[in-house]
């Protein structure tokens, strides 16, 4: 401490003694498992959020409003997070569209979230989520974004909770700066989340907004846009919505050659139904087994020659666990089916489970 | 099917192979019935332990900061040792067998949690969830019957330095997460063997001498020094928490597998065990302790050492729920479900050390042959 070094490599020196002074007082758990009980949104925190308001927006959508972490990074128009909540005991994760402009008030930012039918998480965070509660959070991602350079023309085709990603650039300011026509289709007018305000937007002559109620009216077709709106391919536009929809707008696009002006988001509700026995990748390992509905996850990858950590075999020890990267196995002893959808990564017994589709092991 | 049925009364002798299996059903379905309704109650139950835990932890070490005053002292190293209990009993035993797993929380998980004790997690999971709980009380497979150093069964043969084996069993009890580490590293293996050079062992040792240079520096150099004119008196309470959470941990196991009615089985009796055969060795080789709640969570529910061994990865709040079902089924099936008081079954357990220390008397069994005596030494 007394050399002529420099003076950064000395306060350096100082932080980590200090740190790991600290880590020598709570060893064999960490500082931060302390700090967590009283400061969950602190820098340095993993990042998480605490939820401070659920905002009904239709009969079976909500807008959560999340006071992030000191972490948050921060987010441009269109971007999505993750995020991981406790369903039922059980930590999942799942991506939301960021509804917030980046500059939201207090920080704060917000998701909206589609309750759909069976979906656990969904319908937990729509339905049963209190004010108060910590939430897990990923940074920002996804490249479903505005140009620098905001484009004069614009598109929006959406349908559902397509709207979201959207809503996101047009509380952006978005309206005012470009010439937008946002086409969205809902099955009906109470269905449209932020229908009033989109409305509104619309009777202020921010935005032309074309609502297709598809109950009464049935689903748009693609070729009818040329009759809604005339110079849709001189637009730029970015489309969001089921990915039927969108495999339908992409084909148009490019048969029209202009696919380098669409930019789309397909939602990802990877639906997972487990079968019998499936396609066995152990990604590490970069080995791909064919592996039956009655071989263990542990057998099929040893007889792969792929190194599985194992213990008892009988899945009392928890020494065969590994990360499920996505997929669906089967628990052979009572038949429970666990599934995970890409970033998961559920822990699973590998000599215990059996595939029930495809699964992405990272071992 | 094992040791037992030499024994004068064969407890199962009146179990047909079908009922067997039927016992292994009825307790599937205990196990399915218990993780159908598996939730957000149980998250809440260990969130709230290991809240509850560190918040003693810390402040027990904050008052222990003034430790010269008496009443400090006093506080401080009883908070501590109720704290360090916690740790190791309900959170640091249970989350390891992976109980809390299905939470899918990183922070109390199987894979990353390291626990308040000198055995590194994963050298215990090794040895505890993977021997132990697999071969529980099958002589000559399963070492937690008295650790390697005791003979606790009559069919473990006797050899002079068995003799000793009270005091050694005083001494165990005191460091007993000295003995565990030891234990789990299979020392006294590779000194017998001479085979103190081979890379996994010594890679073992390493971790355990890396565990245990943190934690004696935590409770024997950095908190102290923290309480700066309380150097000495800190110094004692943590030595004095630890030696209190030793005794005590090591009297709750020794509950669990020693006292009066515990079954032992023959190695040659599981080869080819069914689920039925192995759920039935659970049942009559292991022991409850009878008691109120705060005995319950201070054993880390270990007092269910019979529902533990049955379903070792259900999380310990369900023990004493699934009990009387447990139990029902062990009336159903004229089994004999071994519990008592803690004095009574520590006695129990302390009399068999004892006893077993001199060589079996008027055995109507077989006597072992010297040349097995020989080659088995250390038991």
């Amino acid at each position: 401490m007394t050399t002529t070094a420099s003076r950064r490599p000395q306060k350096v020196t100082f932080r980590d003694r200090l740190l790991r002074l600290a880590g020598a007082v709570t060893t064999p758990v960490l500082p931060d498992d302390y700090l967590d009980l009283i400061a969950p949104l602190r820098a340095g925190a993993p990042l998480r959020g605490r939820i401070v308001a659920v905002r009904p927006e239709t009969r079976d959508a909500a807008t959560l409003v999340i006071r992030p972490g000191r972490a948050w990074q921060g987010h441009r128009p269109g971007q999505y997070i993750r995020l991981g909540v406790d369903v039922d005991g059980v930590r999942q994760w799942r991506a939301y569209s960021l509804t917030s402009p980046p500059d939201a008030a207090e920080g704060r930012i917000s998701v909206t979230v589609k309750a759909i039918p069976d979906g656990k998480v969904s319908n937990h965070l729509v339905r049963r989520l209190r004010p108060g509660t910590i939430v897990h959070l990923d940074q920002a991602q996804g490249e479903f974004v505005l140009p620098a350079a905001t484009p004069e023309r614009v598109l929006f085709l959406t349908a559902g909770s397509g709207i979201t990603p959207v809503m996101g650039m047009l509380r952006s300011g978005l309206a005012d700066r470009a010439d937008v026509v946002l086409v969205h289709s809902a099955p009906t007018r109470d269905d449209v989340i932020f229908g009033t305000e989109l409305r509104a937007l619309a009777e202020r002559g921010a935005l032309r907004l074309i609502e297709r109620h598809t109950d009464t009216d049935g689903l748009l077709d693609v070729a009818e846009l040329a009759g809604l709106v005339p110079d849709h391919l001189d637009r730029e536009a970015w489309a969001c919505g089921p990915i039927g929809v969108l495999d339908a707008i992409e084909g148009y696009w490019s048969a029209n050659g202009l696919v380098e002006r669409l930019h789309t988001e397909r939602f990802r509700p990877t639906v997972i139904t487990p079968g019998e026995g499936g396609t066995v990748t152990f990604t590490g390992a970069g080995v791909t087994v064919e592996s039956d509905g009655a071989t263990t996850l542990l057998d099929a990858g040893e007889n792969a020659g792929v190194l599985m950590p194992s213990g008892c075999r009988m899945g009392i020890c928890f020494g065969c666990v590994v990360p499920l990267r996505q997929g669906a196995v089967r628990d052979l002893r009572n038949g429970d089916v666990t599934t995970a959808v890409p970033g998961d990564g559920v822990l699973v017994q590998t000599c215990v489970s059996a595939a029930a589709g495809t699964c992405d092991i990272d071992l | 099917m094992t040791v037992i049925q030499k024994k004068a009364v064969n407890p199962i002798a009146h179990l047909s192979a079908e009922d067997i299996e039927i016992i292994g059903k009825e307790l599937d379905a205990i196990r399915d019935r218990v993780l159908a309704d598996r939730g957000e109650r149980d998250a809440r139950y260990i969130r709230k332990v290991v809240k509850t835990q560190r918040t003693l932890e810390m402040s027990s070490r904050a008052v222990l900061l003034f430790s010269l005053f008496p009443p400090a002292w006093v506080v401080g190293t009883a908070g501590l040792t109720v704290a360090k209990i916690l740790e190791n009993m309900e959170i640091g035993h249970n989350v390891l067998h992976g109980q809390w797993d299905w939470m899918r929380d990183p922070k109390i998980h199987s894979t990353t949690w390291e626990w308040d004790h000198v055995s590194p997690a994963d050298q215990w999971k090794q040895s505890h969830n993977e021997l132990h709980h697999r071969y529980t009380n099958v002589v000559g497979k399963d070492n937690d019957l008295g650790y390697g150093i005791m003979r606790v069964d009559e069919d473990q043969p006797w050899h002079p330095m068995h003799l000793g084996q009270p005091l050694w069993n005083l001494i165990n009890a005191m460091f007993f997460e000295y003995g565990i580490a030891a234990y789990d590293m299979e020392l006294g293996d590779h000194l017998k063997q001479r085979n103190l050079k081979d890379p996994k062992f010594r890679a073992k040792a390493r971790a355990v001498g890396r565990k245990i240079r943190r934690q004696v520096l935590k409770d024997y150099v950095v908190h102290p020094l923290l309480s700066g004119p309380s150097f000495l008196s800190t110094l004692a309470a943590t030595f004095t928490a630890n030696l209190l959470r030793n005794v005590w941990s090591h009297s709750v196991i020794m509950c669990g597998h020693f006292p009066n009615g515990v079954e032992t089985f023959e190695k040659t009796s599981i080869e080819g065990e069914t689920r039925g055969e192995w759920y039935l060795r659970q049942m009559l080789g292991s022991a409850n302790i009878s008691g109120s709640r705060l005995l319950h969570i201070m054993t880390g529910n270990l007092s269910y050492q019979i529902e533990h061994h049955l379903f070792p990865d259900l999380p310990s709040n369900r023990y004493q729920e699934i009990a009387p079902q447990v139990r029902a089924l062990f009336d159903r099936y004229g089994l004999h479900y071994t519990t008592g008081p803690l004095p009574k079954q520590v006695a129990s357990a302390w009399w068999k050390v004892i006893r077993l220390s001199l060589p079996n008397r008027n055995d109507s069994r077989q006597p072992v042959a010297p040349a097995a005596l020989a080659s088995s030494g250390t038991a």
